[in-house]
């Protein structure tokens, strides 16, 4: 344990240096700050992504975190011997080898044994798939990969048309890239329609499998209503037919029968990946103007590529719900874009997706049984710089949006989707560890480790849309967002999340919030109240002594241990907090020149951009 | 009537209507001298459409064969499309309306034709008097007075009659001051901080010239709102070369050895024909829903609507932050000190004066800082976004303040009395109305058109309780604090109320909004109930405790 006195945190944006003072800790876990308010700041070192060290300054060496999820802090450390121990700790401590050596092998909520089982028995998929209505008539549970034989990153439960052979199973994945045939990913009752999803074929230039030719014949004759069934490549037909030199490719509509073909075009994990990146760059600047930030938005690309994959998954929900054909979904591999827009064309498809519960199913289903590379794409362990990529949080996004577009759909808030975007990340929990399930049997995640829903759902209190309206749309009617461009917008209590002079100083949202809460206590109380009345009325001399007084306010959480599950959000404030204002401090809020007009013109400003000792995982 | 004139063909069968997000309607096309009125005859769900000619701000016809088509872009950026068979019938309906649309003479105009259908309850033109304001102020400070100088308007013919100044400086040392400012417009008081008993005042520009001229009454006047051996900031909405070559017109600038206890800050904000261009740009770029990603963010930067937004809020926060922060007193002014100045001063009452914040008090500011102060709404609000000709004084002066309110609105929802609806009303009457509020472009030029006598005031339709409902936010809980928005690019939001309100479907976010209302009255009614039971209960318990020996 590292501890440091009288070190400085500045305020990312603020120009004239404000800073609060504190003490510094370093745990096994978290990296702990405590300024002189008592305030506590806590950072999991899981959640760095950069430490950086800038060139000393009269007031000490300053040390900067960025944080996967987009926190950044500014500290400034007395001394420059502290600050390199700081910084070489950090180095060590955010960098894991093994997969053992994540917090969720050590972190202990303090539940029993039969509590861990019934955790990670709450999603259960034979059921999801049962809901759905399969097996049926025409789809059926294949045990061919049982035993990952198969495919090593698939599920070992999967469903397939019923006349799809074993034979046909068995060719069709060795056609596809890393063996990822078409299986069934959702199956919409009502139209009898399937979202399937798989790999890219390897057709190269001109080969071709029969049995995969079979197995999207199966597909197509599994829907009795419609034989047509498109194939969506979900890649830029550029990146599709370069990988035709490398022996992979797309279908060749000459080859299937009764497939219609078609791109839409999402970019690949690294275009995502330098996209985000430069809008980090640009919403972290100080002092930016206005048309800075909009020109920096376009050159980052990153609306664009959200827009892309919603106008994918729109493309996908319509052909479901109006022609109710089925679909076969693919991008390369089929475990990034695939499951973006198959996860987002259900969500627009099946209202149950849009409940708590129903989101947890989606992703559970999608992408973490279809194996999407979690660990390689948000960096678990020490790895491939060029794997990381934020293919969940522009799925996340996409469906805050839609979120925003229907704000009476969704049974959850934007809360939630802040939550598990933050423990996507955070390795505290098992559920979101290796990178697909045989990865997570061998570490025996069930047993070592916590699944998260159950403490999602355990306060979800916190997690639901006061406005939520479950008759909003009758099952199975289609969502059909307007995805013309000035509808999408920066999500700024994402990147933002932590800088708070940038958020309206009242939340509405919250106070929404509390006051529907309060109206269900209000109601609890009316109904205590009529039956004292009603029992007075009745016997009046019996004395009502024993009634419960009301609960109080719940016990203060103990202080000083790191905060196992809430991060540190705000609390939820009563009624009477919501309304304070919080940045009632001119020095919050950022009318840069004419903070220069009153005080003097401060230290120059070090770039983050030249800063030495730059450590990126 | 000479409207019957204009009218070559008042009515039009089998025409039929298109809005976007609407199913198209066929039914029949009136004209009558102030409105276009379009009625379906489907008896299931009659549909009716009223549109004042004065909202209209451009018209295009096309033809097809001998169906016609009207394109009516408004004035509230709305953009509707009326098929109309017959060549010829279609081309009267078109230029009678151009004709309508464009009537020269302000006589003409609805206000002075338009008859209530409301019992009036408070006569809107004296709702808001300069001199109950002063009543106000007098009870907090002496240093003030009201003077008449005006009262003719022969001193600043955009002044109002009365208007308050320090209480030292006589009606003559008034008159040589206005002719030291542009337009005559001396500094008057916009607003008086309580708290600390600091002053904003607004004029024009100084005529120093390029000789440097002074005026010693000038100082005397500013100086009077100063503690002493504190300084005082004058803010200048123009850049400094600008306020420099403003001196070879006669214009100038407060020099800082004629104002020594001054300290001069450029805040440089757009002048008007620029924020028309602007606001030209931003609404082509959200009329077109082809546009792909980069090509809208880069028609929204192009159109440096925000940047407008931004550098306008920055500078009503650095005028506050003198007056709350710095105890200073502040002195603000342009060139004509009636645009750029107006909405500075008046955000920066919005920040600081709770009482801005509620409908009466914003109501009260518009009339003051806007309507009394001389903004010229007639010149401004002539033409809007879809202006064909070419224009001369129009610009979206008041359409940026209301849209810095919203912005502000939407960082502190719990503290403004009104909603967003209430903004939009005022940005719609601005420009057309049946009322005669924003008619004129002065208090001098309102007096002969008689508008008090001879019109409908918009305040004494809006402040009728039925009509008050539909604007109050019912989230609102007053908050005497003085409230700082952030003006980071991030917080900073399109007004979608505004420009994207016929350009998709809203029935969702309006029902969310119903939502919200709904779970906010529940409340209320709620907690009345439980506070009446508790009462009933704890009556019993005393009536049981009495019974008792």
């Amino acid at each position: 344990l590292l501890q440091v006195e009288q070190v400085k945190l500045l305020d990312r944006f603020s120009t004239s240096n404000k800073s609060l003072t504190g003490t510094l800790y370093l745990t096994a876990t978290h990296l702990l700050f405590i300024d002189s308010s008592q305030r506590e700041t806590w950072i999991l070192h899981h959640h760095i992504a950069a430490v950086e060290k800038l060139p000393l300054t009269t007031s000490g060496c300053p040390l900067v975190i960025q944080c996967k999820n987009f926190r950044i802090v500014h500290f400034v450390v007395p001394r420059e011997r502290d600050c390199h121990d700081i910084y070489n700790s950090l180095l060590q401590l955010s960098r894991t080898a093994k997969y053992e050596e994540l917090y969720a092998f050590s972190y202990n909520p303090k539940q029993n044994e039969s509590e861990q089982v019934k955790g990670w028995q709450l999603i259960d998929l034979a059921e999801e798939y049962k809901r759905m209505g399969v097996p049926n008539a025409y789809w059926q549970l294949s045990d061919a990969n049982r035993d990952y034989k198969i495919c090593e990153t698939y599920p070992r439960e999967l469903y397939v048309p019923r006349t799809a052979s074993k034979p046909i199973i068995v060719g069709s994945s060795k056609f596809r890239s890393k063996g990822r045939f078409p299986v069934l990913s959702y199956y919409h009752k009502n139209k009898e329609a399937a979202i399937c999803r798989c790999s890219q074929p390897l057709s190269g230039f001109s080969a071709r499998c029969l049995e995969d030719e079979h197995m999207l014949q199966a597909i197509s004759k599994a829907n009795p209503s419609n034989r047509y069934m498109y194939v969506m490549d979900t890649r830029p037909k550029l990146n599709a037919m370069a990988n035709r030199a490398a022996g992979k490719g797309y279908e060749n509509e000459d080859n299937y029968s009764n497939i219609r073909f078609q791109f839409v075009g999402i970019e690949n994990i690294h275009v995502m990946r330098s996209s985000l990146q430069k809008l980090l760059e640009v919403s972290g600047t100080r002092g930016l103007s206005v048309n800075d930030f909009l020109s920096g938005l376009e050159n980052s690309g990153w609306l664009r590529h959200v827009k892309a994959v919603l106008d994918a998954a729109v493309f996908l929900a319509k052909a479901i719900a109006v022609e109710g054909a089925s679909v076969l979904v693919h991008c390369s591999d089929g475990w990034d874009r695939t499951s973006q827009v198959c996860s987002l064309g259900a969500l627009l498809l099946d209202s149950y997706y849009r409940t708590i519960k129903g989101f947890m199913v989606l992703i559970e289903k999608d992408w973490i049984s279809f194996g999407h590379k979690f660990s390689d794409r948000c960096c678990q362990l020490d790895g491939d710089p060029k794997e990381i990529s934020p293919v969940f949080t522009q799925f996340l996004e996409s469906v805050w949006n839609l979120t925003e577009q229907f704000p009476q759909a969704f049974e959850y808030n934007e809360a939630f989707l802040l939550q598990i975007h933050e423990h996507v990340h955070s390795c505290q929990f098992g559920n979101f560890l290796g990178n697909c399930q045989k990865e997570r049997e061998e570490l025996k995640l069930k047993e070592k480790t916590y699944s998260l829903w159950p403490f999602l759902l355990a306060e979800q209190k916190k997690y639901q849309n006061p406005l939520y309206n479950p008759d909003f749309s009758p099952e199975l009617t289609l969502l059909e967002p307007n995805t013309v461009s000035f509808n999408f917008k920066f999500w700024r209590n994402m990147y933002h999340q932590f800088d708070r002079s940038m958020h309206p100083r009242q939340s509405m949202f919250n106070l929404i919030m509390n006051t529907s809460e309060q109206n269900k206590q209000l109601e609890e109380d009316i109904k205590e109240l009529e039956a004292k009345i009603r029992q007075r009325n009745g016997q009046s001399d019996v004395v009502l002594e024993k009634e419960q007084e009301q609960t109080a306010h719940p016990a203060p959480v103990a202080l000083k241990t790191p905060p196992c599950f809430q991060k540190e959000q705000p609390p939820m404030p009563v009624n009477d907090a919501v309304r304070t204002i919080e940045g009632s401090n001119t020095a919050d809020n950022r009318y840069s020149e004419l903070v220069s007009e009153f005080s003097k013109a401060e230290p120059a400003v070090v770039s983050l951009e030249y800063g030495v000792a730059r450590m990126t995982c | 009537m000479e409207f019957a004139e204009l009218i070559k063909t008042p009515r039009a069968d089998n025409v039929v209507l298109h809005r976007p997000f609407h199913p198209a309607v066929e039914g029949t096309l009136c004209l009558t001298g102030h409105h276009l009125i379009f009625s379906s005859r489907r008896q299931d769900n009659a549909e009716e459409l009223w549109l004042l000619h004065s909202n209209i701000d451009s018209i295009d016809k096309r033809f097809v064969g001998s169906l016609g088509t009207i394109i009516i872009k408004c004035k509230d950026l709305r953009i509707i499309q009326l098929d109309i068979p017959g060549m010829e019938e279609c081309l009267n309906i078109a230029s009678s309306i151009e004709a309508l649309s464009t009537l020269d003479s302000v006589t003409l105009m609805y206000p002075f034709f338009y008859r209530p259908m409301f019992e009036v309850l408070e006569d809107g033109w004296s709702s808001f008097l300069l001199e109950q304001e002063f009543e106000l102020l007098s009870s907090v400070t002496n240093e003030w007075r009201l003077s008449c100088v005006n009262k003719d308007f022969s001193v600043c013919p955009s002044y109002p009659p009365v208007v308050i100044v320090p209480k030292c400086i006589d009606d003559e040392a008034l008159r040589k001051v206005a002719l030291f400012r542009h337009g005559g417009r001396f500094p008057v008081l916009s607003y008086y901080h309580k708290k600390n008993g600091m002053a904003m005042m607004r004029s024009s520009q100084p005529l120093t010239g390029t000789n440097g001229r002074r005026c010693k009454e000038d100082e005397k006047l500013i100086n009077a709102t100063l503690r002493s051996g504190r300084r005082g900031f004058v803010i200048d909405t123009r850049p400094l070369n600008v306020a420099q070559q403003a001196r070879a017109k006669g214009g100038g600038f407060e020099q800082e050895v004629h104002y020594p206890q001054w300290r001069r800050i450029h805040k440089y904000i757009e002048r008007f024909n620029i924020l028309q261009e602007s606001f030209i740009k931003l609404v082509e770029a959200c009329n077109d829903q082809s546009h792909n990603m980069d090509r809208w963010l880069s028609k929204l930067e192009a159109s440096n609507w925000l940047t407008h937004i931004k550098e306008l809020l920055t500078a009503a926060c650095l005028a506050a932050q003198c007056i709350d922060r710095e105890g200073a007193s502040v002195l603000v002014h342009g060139s004509e000190g009636t645009d750029s100045t107006l909405q500075v001063t008046s955000l920066a009452q919005i920040i600081l004066d709770p009482r801005c914040r509620t409908i009466r008090g914003f109501e009260a500011l518009v009339v003051r800082e806007w309507l009394q102060a001389g903004h010229p709404f007639q010149q401004r609000c002539a033409q809007s976004a879809y202006s064909n000709s070419k224009q001369k004084w129009e610009a979206p002066v008041f359409l940026l303040f209301l849209e810095c309110v919203w912005q502000i609105h939407r960082q502190f929802p719990c503290s403004f009395e009104f909603n967003e609806q209430f903004l939009i009303m005022l940005f719609e009457h601005a420009y057309a109305s049946q009322f005669g509020t924003f008619l004129g472009n002065n208090e001098n030029e309102r007096a002969k058109l008689k508008l008090p006598q001879k019109t409908m005031s918009l305040w004494s339709w809006v402040n009728r309780p039925e009509e008050l409902s539909r604007f109050q936010n019912p989230l609102y809980e007053a908050n005497s604090l003085v409230i700082w928005p952030s003006v980071a690019p991030q917080s900073l939001q399109l007004w979608e109320g505004v420009f994207l309100r016929w350009n998709r479907p809203s029935k969702f976010l309006e029902e969310a909004e119903e939502e919200r209302i709904n779970i906010i009255k529940y409340n209320k009614e709620l907690q009345a109930k439980v506070n009446a039971l508790r009462r009933q209960l704890a009556e019993m318990e005393t009536d049981e405790a009495q019974q008792e020996p």
